[in-house]
């Protein structure tokens, strides 16, 4: 871990004004998948720059995470995927990261893919960047009463923004600062964030972009969308994008739910200028 | 028998005055040993919460709508025209549907309410919940860097 963190930061200061990337890994008992992905991530990231927010695991998840030199936050208890980004939120901006990825920790998005992720915010033509399975059309291994479903709210949605969003659900995401920003409000949907922040975020002036990446299976067990629950889904999803235009706008007031900036000595910057100093 | 405080001379012209006398000239009165019942029920409920309330072991907000409720009661009980007026404006046919109705109708409120509470108290829960877990981790990065590094100010 102190190995890590201490080349970390040289790459820090090396760099110098390179902006600084955190990739946040929701998992909750990925304690199967999670290594295979951290393999083939941490050759491209630093493992300083990788938090894995474990939440609530009854499994060794955490454990392995920090085995493999990551950042673990854990949640007490399960708080949910969206809650588990938020508190990645949290870090990123308590920490004064420029960039943000999420993966998901089930293997279904492939890490090599992160540099083409990313390439459209470093090269500043989007703000947010998604990345798609279904960008061609199709929506392959889906059940029929999820497929329509889907299909009825990209058409609401196209309607309202005039913009298609082909894969909403997907959580293989790069953003920008002011978007991680802009997503700090008290609404940011805690079970699993969607079509509604996506819109959100269009509305409020953020270029989106969607990539085509190829997505694979889940390495092992099973997918968090199942069941009945996709019909209480569904209805929060409409409900939550019905109301956008008429909520009251102190709801979206931005609450970084973090207080003030941490003091010098706990924050990552002031660490640096110690090292320099000493 | 008699009710006092039932209007005996000529009424105003006010609808609802006229509404009450018609409900009530038709309407039976309610039974002294009912009524004795729900003034008691009443007087103990509005006495239990005022004690609760004075223990500590129920909030000042959340009183609020149990007192409501005990003094409705104790009104109704004691002034049997305001049950009456109230069945013929919710087109009930019986008094007493009309006293279940309102029962029904205060639960509704109250889960209500207990609902908006517990939404707040489940955003502020994940809140807090997600502040300790991020100053765990905070801390014990920090506990690691003290372990090597001698020149932490901390």
């Amino acid at each position: 871990m102190q190995a890590t963190l201490e080349a970390e930061e040289q790459e820090t200061t090396g760099t110098g004004p390179a902006p600084r990337l955190l990739v946040v890994i929701p998992a909750k008992d990925e304690a199967h998948n999670l290594p295979r992905v951290l393999d083939e991530l941490l050759p491209l990231v630093p493992a300083g720059h990788v938090l894995v927010v474990d939440d609530g695991s009854s499994d060794r998840t955490g454990a392995l995470a920090r085995a493999h030199g990551c950042r673990v936050v854990r949640h007490p208890f399960n708080l949910g995927y969206g809650a588990s980004l938020l508190t990645g939120y949290h870090l990123m901006l308590r920490e004064g990261f420029d960039l943000l990825v999420q993966l998901d920790a089930d293997g279904q998005h492939p890490p090599a893919e992160l540099p083409r992720l990313l390439a459209p915010l470093l090269a500043g033509e989007a703000d947010h960047v998604l990345g798609s399975r279904y960008l061609d059309g199709g929506h392959a291994g889906a059940s029929l009463p999820r497929r329509l479903a889907s299909s009825g709210l990209t058409t609401v949605a196209r309607w309202m923004t005039g913009r298609r969003f082909s894969d909403p659900t997907s959580g293989f995401q790069a953003m920008r600062r002011e978007v991680v920003e802009a997503l700090c409000h008290e609404s940011f949907p805690e079970d699993f964030p969607d079509l509604d922040v996506l819109m959100d975020l269009d509305r409020r002036g953020f270029r989106l972009v969607e990539i085509a990446t190829p997505m694979r299976d889940r390495l092992e067990g099973t997918s968090m969308h199942g069941g009945l629950r996709i019909l209480y889904y569904f209805y929060r999803l409409f409900l939550s994008i019905a109301l956008m235009p008429v909520r009251r706008p102190s709801l979206y007031r931005k609450d970084r739910g973090d207080g003030p900036r941490p003091p010098a000595g706990l924050g990552r910057a002031p660490v640096r200028e110690r090292r320099q100093a000493g | 028998m008699p009710v006092p405080w039932l209007p005996t001379g000529p009424a105003p012209a006010a609808a609802w005055t006229v509404a009450l006398q018609e409900t009530t000239a038709e309407a039976p009165e309610l039974p002294y040993r009912q009524r004795v019942v729900a003034i008691v029920l009443a007087t103990i409920m509005l006495l239990a919460v005022i004690e609760l309330v004075r223990q500590r072991k129920l909030r000042e907000e959340y009183s609020a709508l149990w007192v409501l409720t005990a003094l409705g009661l104790l009104w109704l009980a004691i002034d049997y025209r305001i049950l009456l007026l109230l069945t013929g404006l919710v087109g009930g046919v019986l008094p007493t549907s009309t006293l279940f109705f309102g029962g029904i109708l205060f639960l509704m409120l109250l889960s209500l309410q207990f609902s908006v509470r517990l939404t707040r108290v489940t955003t502020r829960m994940r809140a807090l919940t997600r502040r300790v877990a991020l100053l765990e981790e905070k801390l014990a990065r920090t506990e690691d860097g003290e372990g090597s590094d001698a020149e932490q100010d901390g």
